[in-house]
């Protein structure tokens, strides 16, 4: 009964979607007001539909209802609470339910929080972002219905995937889908200002703002699934290319470039129409990501052909929005007045050199995905574009933005000197070049590692070196510099934490693939060997039975200077359901530095095969991400942001009624279309 | 009931999780396969990261735990120690089993839309850049002709006449 009330619910919130998707729209037309009201209701009923949708299918997987397909597929009924709840979005359709309620959340909080929005861009706003709920409805009912029941109803269930029984499914999925969804909003944005034909000035105050908390999901998503797959897959990689990953990359590079631009247009009214395109390219991107990810074209072309009927929906999908969005853009853009004009070299300019390298850094990701696919339905032949060449070539092109990622913020807006900009950076030139001679003198040689280090420092010092700029630290009393600081605003702050966070992440990839120590050898209870200084000795196996598995442990104690310091079991997994078995890494942590072993077979001899790795500085990669991550909630906590607090003395008074407004006091005019 | 295929895929890692989980957990390379001459040994395992598993998903050979990662990655040991080139064990392997088998294409005629796609993004976009600056310029330097003078001659006096101040119309809109 409750999975056929969530089935219900979610046709309901399909039947809410499409009402809003019509309704208004065609208020916001005609200048009805009554019609354009109706757009935020619906959003938030769309909400509660799929809520009751999402509890039923988790209440069904909790309480290991095997009469539905997807809890058979997916559960067991020993397996762990934990494991049965998060089991839900483990597969295909519950992960496509996921999606809906995400996007119905994003819609619920414009709905909410969207007051003070001129009513007609409010109305526009839901509207598109119902035309892509429709959209994703129906393809949930179509094609995966989570609620499909089965009869007779199997006793047991087959189990979920041992590799996602995980706290990382718990949260890496969500997490991703908040960024990757959140997106939606900047692109609803974007074509509401495009169907009404003009930019207001609530455009951009709210786009900056949304397109951030949906980086911020994004990268803490991405950062969480590296380390997911680092300590999950027992070969101590984090970063794959694989497509999948590239799938959540793309959208994020194109949603960094998306934030710089939002600067420029928000605090000089410029690249307007620039920013458009990107918050339709950078959903566009999320919408290709899902495509890749669900339709199965990934694994061949030929295997997407056997069993089109998801692909070929999410690829209409794709077809219909990002074809349309760019039609539309296409059609509205070259209306829209350009905005203010600036020299090459200013912080504009810089913005705009950010703007460039990330886009094709994107595209080179884009292309490096596609290509295999392309290259196989042109020439029926396979290739393969794997880490080695992206490694290469967006390395190449990225490390140029890197060295430019100090200079900008030292420009100053409109025109800008470079030279003087280099020169209240020599603390950080300094830096660098001591960093990278200290890493080339012991091991000449090691010109790229050299490299690596002195742009990571660079990258790092510069943005401190900016912040100190900022507070007159050491020009001025100290007492003075504090106050300053504290007056610094949330946006300067989380500027200076994202760009020192890249440089976190630089130096941990460098040190990682440049002192990364290995030993794979097979060893023996009472064996000792030795890795980054530590002697890792193998006591002896530790069989254990867990929940829904069984387990072989190896307890190794890990000594320094014949000290014991910390004890680590990796073990081998096995479980029933599925006869498949897992290898559980162990990770210990030293400082930012971390000593991995993954456990392999043991033969008759009683020796077991052990993968130890000694890697330094490897944490920085996450977290540096975590603290571009906190960059960007400093930012969103800018009071200057935050939506609904545009100018205090016009809080009562002034209503926004329809498009004929027009509001003296904001910042920038809207600009019409004509 | 269906069966359980590569569906059952929850997120992006997962996908390539389930490839790798789907090969039981022996290790990549083995101790035993390893070579004993360590110049060699490291020879191989930098050639084995530029080469793919081809049943994997997306593994190199020497990531991977699938048989036929190992039976390549011990083929590689065996064309080094007989004295290959590391361009010619990749030869070896290409003509095995085609370019498939290469983790980074190789820069020729085939490859040059994947291989220039950056440079070209690159130039395109320093393009559009200069082109857009160079229209946006051409507007703002534009001097008003002869009838928007007037009617800026006309808005003006018009104001200046009434008395009223035009911020004042605009709020009462």
């Amino acid at each position: 009964m409750v999975v056929e009330i969530g089935h219900f619910a979610l046709v309901l919130a399909f039947a809410l979607a499409l009402v809003q998707s019509v309704a208004p729209i065609w208020g916001s037309r005609t200048g009805d007001i009554r019609l354009m009201a109706t757009a935020a209701p619906s959003a938030l009923g769309q909400l509660l539909f799929v809520a009751i949708a999402a509890a039923a299918l988790v209440h069904a997987h909790v309480v290991s209802d095997f009469s539905v397909v997807n809890v058979v597929e997916n559960s067991h009924s020993l397996k762990p609470l934990l494991y049965k709840i998060t089991g839900v979005w483990g597969n295909h359709e519950g992960s496509m339910l996921l999606w809906v309620l995400i996007l119905a959340l994003f819609g619920g909080l414009v709905a909410l929080f969207g007051a003070n929005l001129p009513a007609s861009l409010k109305a526009n706003v839901l509207a598109v972002q119902a035309w892509i709920a429709s959209a994703f409805y129906l393809f949930i009912l179509c094609t995966s219905n989570p609620f499909a029941r089965i009869s007779p109803a199997p006793l047991e269930g087959n189990d979920l995937n041992p590799v996602l029984q995980d706290i990382g499914l718990a949260i890496h999925p969500p997490l991703l889908y908040l960024g990757y969804v959140g997106f939606s909003i900047a692109f609803s944005f974007a074509v509401a200002a495009l169907i009404d034909g003009r930019i207001d000035a609530a455009w951009a105050r709210w786009v900056r703002p949304w397109s951030l908390a949906a980086w911020i999901f994004l990268t803490l998503g991405i950062a969480m699934g590296s380390y997911w797959a680092y300590y999950e897959l027992g070969w101590g990689g984090w970063w794959f290319w694989d497509p999948v990953e590239n799938a959540s990359f793309m959208p994020w590079l194109a949603g960094t470039a998306l934030l710089h631009s939002a600067v420029v247009m928000e605090k000089r009214d410029a690249l307007k129409i620039w920013t458009i395109l990107l918050a339709i390219l950078t959903f566009s991107l999320s919408l290709l990501g899902t495509f890749l990810v669900r339709s199965g074209v990934l694994t061949s072309v030929h295997a997407f052909a056997t069993d089109p009927e998801r692909g070929v929906f999410i690829l209409g999908i794709l077809c219909l929005f990002i074809g349309g969005s760019l039609t539309l853009f296409a059609w509205r853009a070259p209306g829209l007045k350009p905005g203010g004009l600036f020299a090459p070299i200013s912080r504009e300019g810089a913005l705009v050199f950010n703007n460039l390298f990330l886009t094709v850094g994107c595209a080179i990701v884009l292309v490096g995905t596609l290509y295999p696919l392309l290259y196989e339905m042109a020439t029926g032949a396979k290739i393969t574009v794997g880490p080695p060449f992206f490694n290469l070539v967006f390395g190449a092109f990225i490390a140029v933005l890197l060295v430019a990622v100090p200079l900008g913020p030292m420009l100053a807006w409109k025109r800008g000197d470079l030279l003087a900009a280099a020169e209240r950076l020599w603390l950080a030139l300094a830096l660098a070049a001591i960093a990278a001679a200290a890493v080339w003198w012991p091991s000449t040689g090691a010109i790229l590692t050299a490299l690596g280090v002195g742009l990571a420092v660079w990258v790092m010092a510069g943005a401190v070196v900016e912040w100190a700029a900022r507070i007159k630290l050491f020009r001025a009393p100290l007492a003075d510099s504090l106050s300053r600081a504290r007056g610094l605003p949330g946006a300067a702050w989380g500027m200076t934490f994202a760009h020192f966070g890249i440089g976190m992440v630089i130096l941990g990839i460098v040190s990682e693939t440049s002192w990364n120590e290995e030993r794979i050898l097979a060893m023996k209870p009472g064996e000792v060997v030795t890795i980054g200084g530590y002697q890792v000795k193998l006591d002896g196996m530790i069989p254990r039975q867990g929940e829904n598995f069984s387990e072989e442990a190896a307890h190794f104690s890990i000594r320094r200077g014949g000290v014991q310091v910390t004890f680590l079991e990796p073990s081998r997994r096995m479980f029933a359901t599925r006869r498949t078995a897992t290898s559980e890494t162990a990770i210990a942590t030293f400082g930012f530095s971390q000593l991995y072993i993954a456990l392999g077979e043991t033969d008759k001899t009683g020796a077991s095969a052990v993968r130890l790795y000694w890697k330094p500085l490897v944490t920085l990669i996450w977290l540096g991400a975590v603290v571009m991550a906190f960059g960007g909630l400093c930012s969103l906590l800018d009071r200057r942001l935050r939506v609904g607090a545009p100018v205090p003395a016009r809080k009562a008074g002034s209503k926004h009624v329809g498009p004929g407004n027009i509001d003296p006091g904001a910042p920038a005019a809207p600009v019409a279309a004509e | 009931m269906r069966t359980v295929r590569s569906r059952c895929v929850a997120t992006s890692v997962a996908l390539l999780l389930v490839a790798a989980a789907s090969l039981a957990p022996a290790l990549a390379v083995k101790p035993n396969e390893m070579l004993k001459d360590p110049a060699l040994e490291a020879r191989a395992r930098a050639l084995s990261a530029e080469l793919r598993c081809l049943v994997c998903q997306n593994q190199s050979i020497d990531d991977s735990d699938a048989d036929l990662a190992h039976d390549l990655r011990v083929l590689v040991r065996d064309r080094l120690k007989a004295g290959d080139t590391n361009a010619a064990v990749k030869d070896y392997l290409v003509a095995r089993y085609g370019e498939y088998v290469l983790l980074r294409p190789r820069f020729d005629l085939g490859n040059l839309a994947l291989w220039l796609a950056g440079p070209v993004a690159l130039l395109a976009g320093a393009m559009a850049i200069f082109a857009a600056r160079r229209r946006a310029s051409r507007l703002a330097e534009r001097p008003l002709t002869d009838e928007e003078e007037a009617r800026v001659e006309a808005i003006l006096s018009r104001r200046a006449g009434s008395g009223d101040a035009p911020a004042e119309n605009l709020t009462k809109l």
